[in-house]
């Protein structure tokens, strides 16, 4: 189970600006363990959704060079207070994660 | 591996491997898989196959789109790199290394009132052009910054 994600949503006019900082590894699959010299596997978010009011702002693939606990910041037009933005990550392994608020 | 990922990871490319996996069976009609992953573009090395493979190879320069980077990157793992995209229209950012072994890093599409506007952290491997790709009206444009990097040290 992944570590939880944070988001921040804050509302300038009608533009909703998202900052979200996320929990993983990132690895590249390229890195040698310095005590067993044995390659450490690729393990990297390689999609990101985001969504407002349950309609698709954003769908992002990603390589492994990626930094290691992602941040990301992205803004969306047509935005209001009480609209619900949720932002979810699906990784090369098939784990998950999803965070969600409601713009204030 | 769950067959479903090993026919989504076999795919080539955007378009196919839903349709591979609807075809063979693999997906329940309703059933929505994530997103695509451009595995091809993603693992191509060298710049020149990186842009092909996300249709960037002939892309307008464009001085509507705005690269906020650190000149000096001290930490070449963690190399914030902010894109303001002008372009009316703006409906895909593709962020590219150019002297990274697998220079494709990213493709954010905007869809539904998102702005031409992402922020990130990217890895580099050493000093390179920072190349961003952006996709809008259906034609590409791009514009790129030198980002120098040291690694560890204090910059000097």
């Amino acid at each position: 189970m992944a570590d939880p994600m944070k988001m921040r949503v804050t509302l300038a006019g009608d533009i909703a600006n998202v900052k979200v900082l996320m929990n993983h590894d990132m690895e590249t699959g390229l890195r040698k363990d310095a005590k067993t010299g044995q390659v450490i596997p690729a393990h990297f978010i390689q999609n990101v959704t985001a969504t407002l009011n349950g309609k698709a702002v954003m769908e992002a693939q990603w390589g492994t060079a990626i930094s290691k606990n992602p941040f990301l910041e992205f803004k969306i037009k047509g935005a209001k207070a009480g609209d619900k933005v949720t932002v979810d990550w699906l990784d090369n392994k098939g784990d998950k994660n999803h965070i969600e608020d409601t713009i204030k | 591996m769950n067959p479903l990922r090993r026919t989504f990871l076999k795919g080539s490319g955007a378009a196919g491997t839903l349709a591979v996996a609807l075809a063979a069976g693999l997906l329940k009609p309703g059933q929505v898989l994530a997103a695509e992953w451009n595995k091809a573009a993603f693992e191509a090395h060298g710049i020149i196959d990186a842009l092909k493979g996300i249709g960037g190879a002939s892309a307008a320069e464009s001085k509507d789109i705005a690269i906020k980077a650190p000149d000096i990157a001290e930490n070449g793992a963690v190399v914030p790199v902010e894109v303001t995209s002008k372009i009316p229209g703006t409906e895909q950012i593709a962020i590219v290394v150019e002297k990274n072994d697998r220079p494709l890093i990213a493709v954010f599409n905007l869809l539904n009132g998102a702005e031409g506007f992402v922020s990130t952290r990217i890895k580099m491997s050493q000093t390179s052009s920072v190349k961003i790709l952006v996709k809008a009206g259906g034609k590409m444009y791009t514009a790129s910054k030198e980002v120098k990097v040291t690694i560890g040290g204090c910059g000097g």
